[in-house]
């Protein structure tokens, strides 16, 4: 373990807002495309209740 | 053909796919979550911080992977696109059409992500270097693609045009790797060696490696859920064309 | 009535393309003077230094072609598309790949060659000369075939699509990228004084590699539009 403190593991030794804009925007897309296909899904599953 | 006692060519017909598929996205979605959850932690707290790169070097744990995803779900897309043209079956230009947009999205994550690793390790943003180059078309290829399929209203015509599409692009995208590499050493100037990357610890290898099992997984998850939306939708699709046109031959009467 | 050989129709295909393209001229002349026009706004927006336009001439001059190429994608299927020759065509006995060849034959004819014959003006316009300019057209005169080429895969894929320049577009300009990369390396190589060689070798590369496998890319495209 290399942090000492919270504040330094935010600060990534000084590279922080490289490091958490990577992975914050790729938790973001991730998020986001989960809930796109959630609402996709949604929308065919009462689409599909419709026709039946 | 039987493996394991289960007649695996029912599972070709997307009506009995569907529930499968519906069964095995838990799995994978947990799979995901406890991968890239210990992937983070070994990244994070157990790898230690690169003597020439600092802490900057972490975003391999999600660039890496991320590009290796790009190109692998490429290459599996354009196999489904070509099991698709070969054997003339709907449910793999469905894996196709599904696979589409989360490759694009990796390859959009290791654009991004290879930026911010760039601009504090070489100091710019971007660099026409071979890899950043032919992970660039790849986007604009993966853009065509789903731009194709989705201005073509005939099923049958979308997959099998973006199959072809996809299938010249495989060709493309190593000529185009090979081609920026050989430019660059033309151009002296603007080349930045990658190749010359300091050596990496095993647990940073480790903390790569567990992150793109975790994204393997997610990318089955989506895909699967994905898939199971494009065969309820075609299905409604046909079943709507079937009541249109009932209804037209009954106005014809 | 006996059927006609595969140089025959090959032929033949090559020979109607031609012709009607010589009926409508103007067709030909606009994708000239588009290039000529493209050409001359670079140095009005780049700056008079000779050192620069030089530096930049090969860049300009090859994307320019490519987007000549690519404007004239949409005559390549789409007129005998909309009056049915298309149709028929398929039906021809002889291979589709090889009337395919003969139809983006005759397109590079009536887009790419005048670009070819007119590179060494443009060229000039630039301030190359000498050595760089022949190679300029030389590069030209390799690559623009594989231009054609590829495109023709574009052009048969979005074949009566709605949106489809700009769709072609989106599909044909990443194919285009080596040929872009080799053609004005080429030029590049040689201001430099390096030799052009290694980069048209592999420009005359990718025009078989393109001659082996688009053709019947295409063939297959066209038949899955005209299903």
């Amino acid at each position: 373990m290399q942090w000492g403190s919270p504040s330094e593991f935010w600060a990534m030794g000084g590279y922080g807002l490289y490091v958490w804009t990577s992975f914050g925007a790729t938790a973001l897309c991730m998020v986001w495309e989960v809930l796109a296909v959630w609402r996709r899904q949604a929308a065919a599953a009462v689409e599909r209740r419709d026709v039946a | 053909m039987s493996f394991m006692g289960i007649n695996w060519f029912k599972y070709s017909s997307p009506q009995a796919f569907h529930p499968l598929a519906g069964k095995m996205i838990p799995w994978f979605s947990a799979a995901a979550l406890a991968l890239i959850g210990v992937g983070l932690y070994i990244g994070f707290f157990v790898a230690p911080t690169d003597f020439q790169q600092g802490d900057a070097y972490r975003i391999i744990f999600v660039h890496v992977p991320a590009a290796w995803m790009s190109m692998f779900l490429y290459v599996i897309m354009a196999a489904w696109a070509g099991i698709g043209l070969g054997l003339n079956a709907r449910p793999s230009f469905m894996m196709a059409q599904a696979i589409a947009p989360t490759g694009a999205l990796f390859t959009f994550l290791a654009l991004l992500t290879g930026s911010m690793w760039g601009k504090p390790t070489w100091g710019a943003w971007w660099v026409w270097d071979a890899r950043l180059t032919s992970e660039l078309i790849l986007l604009f290829q993966y853009i065509g693609i789903i731009s194709l399929r989705a201005s073509i209203d005939d099923l049958r015509r979308a997959d099998r045009a973006s199959a072809v599409f996809a299938l010249v692009g495989v060709v493309n995208v190593p000529i185009i790797y090979f081609s920026v590499r050989w430019w660059n050493t033309l151009h002296q100037g603007a080349s930045v060696s990658m190749t010359a990357s300091p050596k990496m610890a095993a647990t940073m290898v480790t903390a790569m490696l567990v992150m793109t099992l975790g994204f393997w997984m997610y990318s089955f998850a989506v895909t699967l859920a994905r898939v199971r939306c494009v065969i309820a939708e075609r299905e409604r699709q046909l079943s709507w064309g079937k009541n249109a046109s009932i209804q037209q031959v009954a106005e014809a009467r | 009535m006996s059927q006609p050989s595969m140089s025959e129709a090959l032929r033949g295909v090559v020979r109607r393309d031609l012709l009607l393209a010589m009926r409508h001229r103007s067709d030909v002349a606009m994708s000239v003077f588009f290039v000529v026009i493209v050409a001359s706004l670079f140095p009005l927006g780049v700056g008079p230094e000779q050192a620069v336009l030089r530096m930049i001439a090969s860049g300009v001059l090859w994307v320019t072609a490519l987007l000549a190429c690519l404007l004239s994608l949409g005559r390549l299927f789409t007129a005998d598309y909309l009056d049915g020759v298309l149709e028929q065509t398929l039906l021809i006995p002889q291979p589709l790949a090889v009337l395919v060849v003969g139809k983006v034959f005759a397109h590079w004819v009536i887009s790419g060659l005048p670009v070819v014959l007119l590179s060494p003006l443009l060229g000039l316009q630039f301030g190359l000369s000498g050595d760089s300019l022949w190679v300029l057209t030389l590069s030209l005169l390799l690559g623009t075939p594989t231009l054609s080429m590829l495109g023709a895969i574009g052009a048969a894929l979005t074949l009566g699509l709605r949106g489809s320049g700009l769709l072609v577009a989106l599909l044909v300009l990443p194919l285009f990228v080596p040929v872009l990369i080799f053609g004005a390396g080429a030029v590049t190589s040689s201001l430099a004084g390096i030799g052009s060689e290694a980069n048209l070798s592999l420009l005359g590369a990718c025009f078989l590699l393109s001659l082996a496998f688009a053709p019947w890319a295409t063939a297959v495209a066209l038949r899955i539009a005209l299903e």
